[in-house]
């Protein structure tokens, strides 16, 4: 296993090719016609773009709009007061993975919960649910799903076999949010001054890069698909430039060690069958996006844990701190540093908004990777 | 009977004899099997004093479990303190139902644990607690050391100086977590946990002004340099390719979404001295298996005092902070 990751990382995080990329993307900007505002959907890009200091190594009329791509910065407060909720329940075993329970709801954080002695666990992989409802039969198991296209099949994969060994503890509570609805609420928005698009890499591993096509289209942007190392961000940059200079907008793919126009059709056929989009999800800090979201289909009810606990769930929308500007920033509006709490209210041990809580919120990427 | 009971914690006649059977034949000393209210000791010189709680879920892991941790972890203590450790209190607090055999396991490891310095332990008490007052077992660990190197201090670091590890870091951590979440093992992911008084005697007799020792354990590596920045008021200033991180710890954390400089170590110190002194230090390190992967990792500048910075190899920098929150995995 080891061997398998070390190829997927080795080599591209090579100095040389690094530095190269740097004054290659410097020299061929200088034709740019206007500044290049590159909006990286997902939260791992600005994880890495942060990480590796990538900001420094491009030249002044190349910037990053951060987006709305990361699950745990998205989830609106009422959700998470749902997780909390479902906790409180009489013989309950609230299950989520990892840093969904440091989100701060309107009630406080699962983290918080799990101190005054509720039954939460932070899993690996959702697949242990089925294992902790196995152990436990006279639980109530809940998997609180959460993620975008990437996560998506393996809450599927949970349910599929939930169903299948006939256990009927486990219920999920599915959060899980599409990309392109998201992108398109933005640009809809016109405010935001993005003109390129680098595209999520897991996500498209599963969905395929086709879902990106209309945004040529549609807002004449062009798009580059990155894998996450610092190589692929900087070859996709320079994608990105090239296309531009060439008056070009397309849909290209920098990630094509595991990219396809089609992606995992048998992933996506396993979603298909247990989901369908909802009518409309609130996002935080962005609102209302209609079909944004998915839920599970109507055959499937008695294991949603939103339609079997419903009494138990409130649904009205909350806002967030007064102070946070979480949603500005994932609309591409403001960069974290010109929240008025950044680093000195709200910090990841403190988070005021979920922008600080996941490594792959923007918050959280500026205050763990701060520039020198 | 295979299983520790509550009366075992009574004071009665039960007790006694599982203190006496296990704990005076694995630690048996003068001092101990004296068995008086307090250990009376003669000591002479100035003396380091530490001591902490160990709590560990697994209490077995690959490389080590609770009961060298204990030891090894209040000896390191004192260790990076310029003490020669001598004595120690262990303390358990038991959980009812703790399988006999694991505690004879852990016992026994202690006590081999103590052969690896010159520590002895020379009080001790035990107490069994109902089940589910404590998570399988707890020891606390005293100790006192004889100051044989004197000066050492988080507050002594000045420019100039180079930062030195022993070895790779983040292996205890990665690997407890490995264990917990029952993540299938890479390669072979094996805790660091070991006593270090035999590496840092090397070096307090290698003739070098040593300013900074410390292993780098709850907060790894970032916590303990952030510390040093900000009590010396310098920067130290880090080369993010020469910090040695062993293949399955990197693994780990590309996988999950972790950096191995916030993962705690268990056998894994960190040594701040004058530049020139680097060469020899490092030396001296390598000859000995534990440090052997020692590595000079960067230096103590004045540009940016109270912060640590780190240096990527295709030249963009950015700040090492302090590890904050618990340790959560990303989600994709
Ligand atoms: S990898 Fe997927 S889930 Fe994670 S931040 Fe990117 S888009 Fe979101
Ligand atoms: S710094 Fe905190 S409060 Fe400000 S926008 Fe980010 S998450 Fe919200």
């Amino acid at each position: 296993m080891s061997l398998q990751l070390r190829d997927l990382y080795e080599g591209f995080r090579d100095a040389e090719v690094i530095k190269a990329l740097s004054k290659r993307i410097t020299q061929e900007s200088e034709a740019l016609r206007e500044p290049l505002h590159v909006m990286e959907v997902c939260g791992g890009h600005t994880h890495t773009i942060m990480k590796y200091g990538l900001k420094q190594l491009l030249p002044q009329n190349i910037r990053f709009i951060h987006g709305p791509g990361c699950p745990v910065c998205i989830m609106p407060k009422e959700r998470i007061d749902h997780a909390i909720d479902l906790s409180r329940m009489e013989d309950a075993i609230l299950c989520t993975l990892g840093d969904m329970i440091r989100v701060p709801g309107s009630k406080g954080s699962l983290a918080e919960e799990r101190a005054a002695g509720r039954d939460i666990r932070p899993l690996y992989t959702p697949l242990d649910a089925l294992k902790i409802a196995r152990e436990n039969p006279h639980k109530k198991v809940i998997f609180f799903a959460i993620g975008f296209e990437t996560t998506t099949p393996m809450s599927a994969a949970l349910l599929d076999a939930a169903i299948k060994a006939g256990v009927e503890n486990l219920f999920l509570h599915a959060n899980h949010v599409l990309v392109p609805p998201a992108v398109d609420a933005i640009m809809a928005d016109g405010r935001a001054k993005v003109n390129a698009f680098i595209g999520p890499s897991h996500v498209s591993v599963i969905t395929g890069s086709k879902i990106y096509e209309p945004l040529p289209i549609r807002y004449g942007t062009p798009v580059a698909v990155s894998g996450f190392e610092p190589v692929d961000v900087m070859e996709g940059i320079l994608m990105l430039v090239r296309q531009k200079n060439e008056a070009r907008c397309a849909v290209e793919v920098q990630y094509t060690r595991a990219v396809s126009r089609e992606g995992n059709t048998k992933a996506q056929a396993l979603i298909e069958r247990y989901m369908e989009p909802r009518a409309h999800f609130r996002w935080r800090g962005i609102g209302d996006i209609p079909h944004s979201a998915l839920r599970l289909r109507e055959a499937y009810a008695h294991y949603d844990a939103e339609r079997v606990f419903a009494e138990h769930l409130g649904n009205e929308p909350i806002d967030d701190h007064k102070l946070c500007i979480c949603g500005t920033i994932l609309k591409g509006l403001a960069s974290p540093k010109e929240c008025k709490v950044f680093g000195t209210a709200c910090t990841p041990s403190t988070p005021l908004g979920s922008c600080m809580v996941s490594s792959e919120g923007a918050c959280n990427a500026y205050f763990r990777f701060a520039e020198v | 009977m295979t299983h520790i009971q509550l009366s075992h914690g009574g004071g009665g006649e039960e007790m006694n004899r599982l203190i006496h059977s296990l704990f005076f034949e694995a630690f048996g000393n003068e001092t101990l099997l004296q068995s008086e209210d307090a250990a009376a000791l003669h000591i002479k010189s100035p003396i380091a004093f530490t001591t902490d709680g160990f709590t560990v879920s697994p209490l077995f892991f690959e490389g080590g479990d609770i009961g060298k941790i204990a030891i090894a972890g209040t000896v390191n203590d004192l260790a990076m303190m310029g003490a020669r450790p001598l004595y120690l209190s262990a303390a358990f607090i038991i959980e009812e139902g703790l399988a006999l055999e694991d505690l004879r396991r852990i016992v026994a490891s202690m006590s081999a644990e103590l052969a690896r310095s010159s520590a002895r332990i020379v009080c001790g008490d035990t107490k069994v607690v109902p089940k589910g007052a404590c998570d399988k077992l707890f020891i606390t660990t005293s100790g006192i050391g004889e100051i044989v190197y004197g000066g050492i201090s988080a507050h002594r670091l000045c420019a100039g100086d180079a930062i030195i590890v022993s070895r790779d870091i983040g292996a205890h951590g990665a690997t407890v977590l490995a264990a917990r979440e029952g993540i299938g093992i890479w390669g072979d992911l094996r805790s660091d946990c070991a006593t270090l008084w035999g590496a840092v005697a090397a070096l307090l007799e290698g003739a070098l002004s040593i300013h900074a020792l410390r292993d780098a354990t709850r907060g790894g590596l970032a916590a303990v340099l952030n510390e040093w920045a900000v009590a010396s008021n310098v920067c130290i200033e880090l080369e993010e390719e020469a910090i040695p991180i062993s293949g399955p710890v990197r693994g780990l954390c590309e996988l999950l979404g972790f950096e191995a400089t916030d993962f705690a170590n268990e056998g894994t110190f960190v040594l701040a001295l004058p530049k020139a002194q680097a060469p020899r230090a490092l030396e001296i390190l390598r000859a000995m298996e534990l440090t052997c992967n020692a590595a000079l990792i960067g230096e103590v500048s004045q540009k940016r005092p109270g912060r640590v910075i780190l240096k990527s190899p295709w030249g963009s920098s950015r700040y090492l902070e302090l590890p904050k929150g618990e340790l959560l995995p990303r989600i994709c």
